[in-house]
């Protein structure tokens, strides 16, 4: 029987997460990453802790500060967290059109929200809060989006458990937002798999929420290296969903949007293969989307397409 | 001849179309074409000869900036996106 071992806090349970096997496509083996079962539910949590001991320790954080942070929820939530393990108000940006239950549980951690508009989705979210930052000298930005202490997180922690945990991985597939599980995760696994295709999967939003003024307002996160991908793959909010069901139905994983998509893509990835190992790494499971209407709807794209997901 | 599905950001400069059919055989081929008819699509799309940063272009779904960048193939019948670049998280 495995060691039962008592935490002192909830920051030692970050991390460390089960690596479960799925139904193989042929002969390829697929293994799920269950980044839902970190403390708050999703991998950000390794990603809030990281910034948060990293600003501490090169003395950039201080007590007295206010966090201020852009989000569409999981970072919110995980940095909701650790910001009151450790004494810090918070403040997150978020756009308007977030699930309900992201804003809920963020109130109930005691922090404050501040709506960019819907139709800007996490690009708004971005801007308003690097501009009110600029602004008000009091906050301290994390600011997951160009902050190395978000990859280093998951080269130190997602892509060493997995490199610890199995002996082959021919594919790494991992949801792009910031691009810091891909680029942390994808170069540790590089060191111990020379060969790894490291692939993301992308949203296809819904027009509603891309209502940018101009393309120039289009956004690309400063820790992102797009060139370090070997597979950049959109999957439309129908089959993320398709496959969000399936995980339920076939595999009992209660899984969130994002997984649904990278799934997919892991599957679809792995039909290329006559046999290996893929890994796909499932951010959050889907207890944030339970007011969702796609669990039942007919018309998936349509009860989809008004809402920031990722 | 190949549709391309333009962004909402991009459809006031292609008089409001959600997809405008285009020809070429390579990413850059369908752009030059499409350019030529709608020149102010240009300066949103293309920036020192190459693919402006903040536009994602997939073809069959996946980034051509995985592929083989401007000089990706297109086979008549694919599904080409435009896209802006967004963040998440």
């Amino acid at each position: 029987m495995a060691e039962t071992r008592v935490a002192a806090n909830l920051l030692e349970l970050v991390g460390n997460t089960p690596l479960v096997e799925l139904t193989p496509v042929g002969d390829v083996r697929i293994f799920a990453k269950l980044e839902g079962q970190n403390p708050t539910g999703s991998i950000k949590d390794r990603v809030a802790k990281a910034m948060i001991e990293a600003a501490e320790s090169s003395g950039e954080l201080e007590p007295g500060r206010r966090l201020l942070e852009p989000t569409s929820g999981n970072t919110g939530i995980s940095l909701a967290l650790v910001a009151k393990l450790k004494g810090y108000p918070l403040t997150c940006v978020m756009p308007e059109n977030a699930t309900e239950e992201r804003r809920r549980l963020l109130r109930l951690y005691g922090a404050e929200i501040v709506d960019s508009p819907a139709s800007e989705g996490s690009n708004g979210a971005v801007r308003l809060a690097l501009r009110l930052a600029e602004e008000d000298s009091r906050y301290f930005m994390p600011f997951q989006y160009g902050n190395e202490a978000n990859p280093k997180a998951h080269y130190d922690g997602t892509g060493a458990e997995i490199v610890d945990a199995l002996e082959r991985v021919d594919v790494l597939v991992a949801g792009l937002g910031t691009g810091g599980t891909l680029m942390g995760a994808g170069a540790r696994l590089r060191e111990s798999f020379p060969d790894v295709v490291v692939a993301a999967a992308e949203p296809l939003p819904g027009d509603p929420v891309m209502g940018l003024r101009s393309l120039e307002e289009g956004y690309v996160p400063p820790i992102l290296d797009v060139s370090k991908l070997d597979r950049k793959v959109l999957v439309s909010n129908e089959d993320s969903v398709r496959e969000v069901r399936r995980l339920l139905d076939e595999e009992a994983i209660f899984a969130g949007v994002s997984s649904g998509a990278v799934v997919h893509v892991a599957r679809k990835l792995a039909t290329e293969l006559d046999d290996g190992v893929v890994v796909a790494i499932l951010a959050d499971g889907g207890w944030k989307y339970l007011s969702a209407d796609f669990w039942e709807a007919e018309d998936v794209e349509r009860s989809m397409e008004r809402t920031v997901w990722w | 001849m190949t549709k391309v599905r333009i962004p909402p950001t991009l459809r006031e400069q292609v008089d409001g179309e959600r997809e405008i059919p285009a020809d070429g055989d390579t990413v850059r081929e369908l752009l030059d074409d499409l350019m030529g008819r709608f020149p102010t699509l240009r300066r949103q799309l293309v920036q020192d000869g190459e693919l402006a940063p903040f536009v994602n272009v997939y073809v069959e779904g996946e980034d051509v900036r995985t592929l083989d960048g401007l000089e990706t193939e297109v086979r008549p019948g694919s599904t080409v996106i435009l896209l802006p670049a967004m963040a998440g998280g």
